[in-house]
């Protein structure tokens, strides 16, 4: 026991960056920027040293048990056969994440150190930052959905917080409420999963709950043919997709880039989109009981990956480009978990968290240097200006793109594998989608970079000073780097026909993927090759567009944009989703809220009842106040008739057995 | 020995008489005096229940008889107060009526 100090205080890694909130939150007005820092930092690092620590301890002490490291900390909900507790667990998914989370936390909290130097409430950005950290680590760390859900709806908050964080600006504060709103439908459906599992399972428990499930002793035949388990999982996956920004809920993370750049890239990259992801991986084995619930998951992955990457491609601002990619990588990682590759899922998450986070502190960095400007179109030839974040965002687009040996590479690589491998038309179809994404968010990642870097200047050099960013930003743009070109390695041997250390790491919580179908394993590995092979040429074509069309002929865009105008405005538009979400759902609802919610149901009933029962109050007041007479002498009689009325109720129940047994007496 | 119900029922007859005066007399000075009544009333209750209960060691409780040293503490207080309000009363409406005295309603 005494060699695991950490993993027995699981409950350390999350507490950290609560107390860094909570001071930073309490007393953080009145200091200095560098009191802030240090609180908000050493608590972040701590947490990530800890991490790094109990992930230690847990492979060399638990790991090789083949058990999972689970430890009850207090109870926190005991109803009858109910119980919720503050349970943490760790297995290799969670260290997973929870290294993830610490390590690109700590970083971007380091790179927010330099960036948001200059704007008003550090203290509170810093202390919504430290709490959005801990909600995310007890939503990794539990080791039960109703402790997950805490973390849940928690990070939802800080999101809330982190997206309104400049107020003062109508679309900052509209865009915090949408990203608010649409994630409560998904929560809804969230619950309505939980209820659901817990009314047929009795247990919320990861453990007692995939026990219960691969031991099969539920009860099938409940639920008929449409089955329990695929309601169950369609539930949880409708939270999933509005966490994740998955059609048709992904509309509230482009408009969360009104927050600052790092929260960008925290929350809306790395890590708190991802949670949806978690949650389908972590409940795979509910998915795995249901083939329809995984080809939703499937289709709606890649549906939304294609759908995202076409928008991205004509958008001019830097930040709302990284946020269609972002919500097109989220459907990529569902197409995997879809298809039944969790591990490649996983995998994806973590090589996308170090390059998209990469992506937009670069892109922080470049808008810090323009002085706030975020339109591509007014940027061009930045590359020699700003060098290191030009290379840091070049390595970052490569990982991004699929170049061979960046991480990309390897984790968009083993989802395309596995959705081709599936096998069937639908697999095939998958695939193709997959690929058609693969080559367009080459061509608008490197649309980016040609627009941003190079080309000719777009710029008024007289009103904009551009100058590189603080070490304290580019160090952090640095380590991610060369995190996004090794990230992917764990997956390298697989190429030369070895073992492939992450899926075999995450082995024990997924299990082996069967064997495919007609295929011999050297037949699987060619095969995997030649895939790698196909993915690399649709993206070097996607590349090969973009340096046509933004550096050899910049004035061709522009007229193809005209030649295809309809097209064009259709995507610049977004497909018109939010106005279309505007029309049939926002629009109506408010015409319902004025005219019956608040002009009936609240003026009419509730502010009738409440206005009734005071004039009632009124009307009674009004008639009984005649009996204040000013009279002492009637006072007095009130006195005394209260007086007796009082002794005769006291004594009513002796007279009655004094006079009973006399009256008894009597008729006998 | 006195036994108590005969203390029990004067204080009772003691205590009606002051209501009823209370109740039915006009002059403040009078109703004054029927609130003492009622008081002292209740101080025979107190000391007729002091004497019939005995303690352990062969006296009688003297709960009774201290309450009554508390009533006649407040009613000698009550007294100074009361009769101050009266004499201001009868100066500044030279009369005892309490019908004249009603400016407390609305």
């Amino acid at each position: 026991m005494s060699n695991q100090p950490i993993l027995d205080h699981l409950w350390i890694i999350p507490l950290l960056p609560l107390l860094g909130a909570a001071v930073n939150g309490f007393f953080g007005l009145k200091w200095p920027n560098k009191i802030v820092n240090t609180v908000a930092l050493s608590s972040t690092g701590i947490s990530f040293a800890c991490a790094l620590e109990a992930v230690r301890e847990f492979v060399t002490y638990v790991a090789p048990t083949g058990q999972i490291f689970r430890k009850e900390f207090f109870d926190w909900i005991v109803a009858g056969n109910f119980r919720a507790g503050f349970d943490l667990q760790m297995d290799q998914l969670t260290v997973v994440m929870v290294l993830v989370v610490t390590g690109v936390g700590f970083l971007i909290h380091i790179y927010s150190t330099g960036y948001m130097a200059h704007e008003g409430g550090y203290y509170r950005f810093f202390a919504y930052l430290n709490l959005f950290m801990f909600f995310m680590l007890i939503l990794v760390l539990a080791a039960n959905y109703v402790l997950l859900f805490v973390g849940w709806e928690g990070v939802g908050l800080s999101s809330y917080l982190l997206i309104g964080f400049y107020f003062l600006r109508k679309s900052a504060a509209d865009a915090g409420k949408k990203a608010f709103i649409v994630n409560r439908i998904g929560d809804f459906g969230f619950m309505l999963g939980m209820f659901l599992l817990f009314r047929t399972f009795h247990t919320l428990d990861f453990h007692d709950l995939f026990d219960q499930i691969t031991k099969q002793s539920w009860p099938h035949e409940a639920w008929g043919a449409f089955g329990m388990m695929t309601i169950a999982c369609l539930l949880l996956f409708m939270g999933a997709c509005g966490k994740s920004a998955q059609l048709p809920l992904y509309v509230w993370l482009p408009d969360a880039m009104e927050g600052p750049t790092p929260v960008s890239a925290l929350i809306h990259a790395a890590t708190m989109v991802t949670a949806g992801v978690y949650v389908v991986a972590r409940s795979h084995i509910l998915f795995e009981h249901s083939e329809t619930a995984l080809v939703v998951v499937a289709t709606i992955g890649c549906a939304t990956a294609l759908f995202a990457a076409t928008i991205g491609l004509v958008q001019t601002d830097i930040k709302k480009v990284l946020a269609y990619s972002t919500v097109s990588q989220l459907g990529y990682m569902f197409l995997a978990c879809g298809v039944g590759a969790f591990g490649a899922g996983i995998f994806h998450l973590m090589t996308h968290a170090f390059f998209k986070a990469l992506l937009f502190l670069a892109a922080g960095s470049v808008i810090h240097a323009m002085g706030g400007e975020q339109d591509m179109l007014k940027m061009g030839g930045l590359s020699k200006k700003i060098k290191v974040t030009y290379v840091t965002m070049l390595i970052a687009t490569l990982a991004i793109a699929g170049a061979p040996l960046f991480a990309g590479f390897f984790s968009k690589d083993a989802i395309l594998f596995s959705a081709f491998t599936v096998g069937g038309n639908g697999g095939h179809l998958l695939y193709a989608v997959g690929l058609l994404t693969a080559l367009l968010t080459a061509f608008y990642m490197f649309r980016l970079i040609f627009l941003t870097f190079h080309g000719k200047q777009r710029y008024d050099e007289h009103h904009v000073h551009v100058h590189e960013s603080p070490w304290s930003m580019l160090g952090p743009l640095v380590v991610l780097a060369i995190l996004s070109i090794f990230g992917g390695w764990f997956a390298l041997p697989s190429f030369f026909g070895g073992a492939d250390y992450f899926a075999n790491f995450l082995l024990p919580v997924f299990g082996a993927r069967g064997e495919i179908e007609g295929l011999s394993e050297a037949a699987a590995h060619s095969l995997e090759i030649t895939l790698a092979i196909v993915a690399v040429a649709s993206a070097t074509v996607g590349f090969l567009v973009a340096f046509w069309l933004y550096l050899k002929q910049p004035g061709k865009p522009a007229e193809l944009a005209k030649s295809l105008k309809g097209a064009y405005t259709t995507l610049y538009n977004k497909y018109y989703v939010d106005e279309l979400y505007a029309a049939a759902i926002v629009r109506p609802l408010v015409w319902l809220s004025e005219n019956v919610l608040w002009k009936v149901v609240d003026v009419e009933a509730i502010d009738g009842t409440v206005n009734g029962i005071a004039h009632g109050a009124t009307a009674v007041g009004d008639t009984v106040r005649h009996t204040q007479s000013g009279n002492t002498r009637s006072y007095a009689v009130w006195v005394v008739v209260g007086a007796l009325a009082i002794i005769f109720i006291i004594f009513w129940p002796a007279l009655h057995a004094f006079v009973a047994p006399a009256q008894a007496a009597v008729t006998k | 020995m006195v036994p108590t119900q005969y203390y029990l029922v004067l204080s009772a007859i003691l205590f009606g008489l002051g209501a009823v005066a209370f109740v039915v007399k006009r002059n403040i000075i009078t109703i004054f005096m029927s609130i003492e009544l009622m008081l002292n009333a209740v101080n025979l209750a107190f000391v007729a229940f002091s004497q019939s209960m005995p303690d352990k060691i062969g006296g009688h409780k003297l709960d009774g008889q201290v309450f009554v040293l508390f009533v006649i503490v407040v009613a000698a207080a009550e007294a100074a107060v009361g009769l101050g309000i009266i004499i201001l009363t009868a100066r500044n409406r030279r009369s005892l009526n309490i019908e004249r005295v009603d400016l407390l309603k609305l």
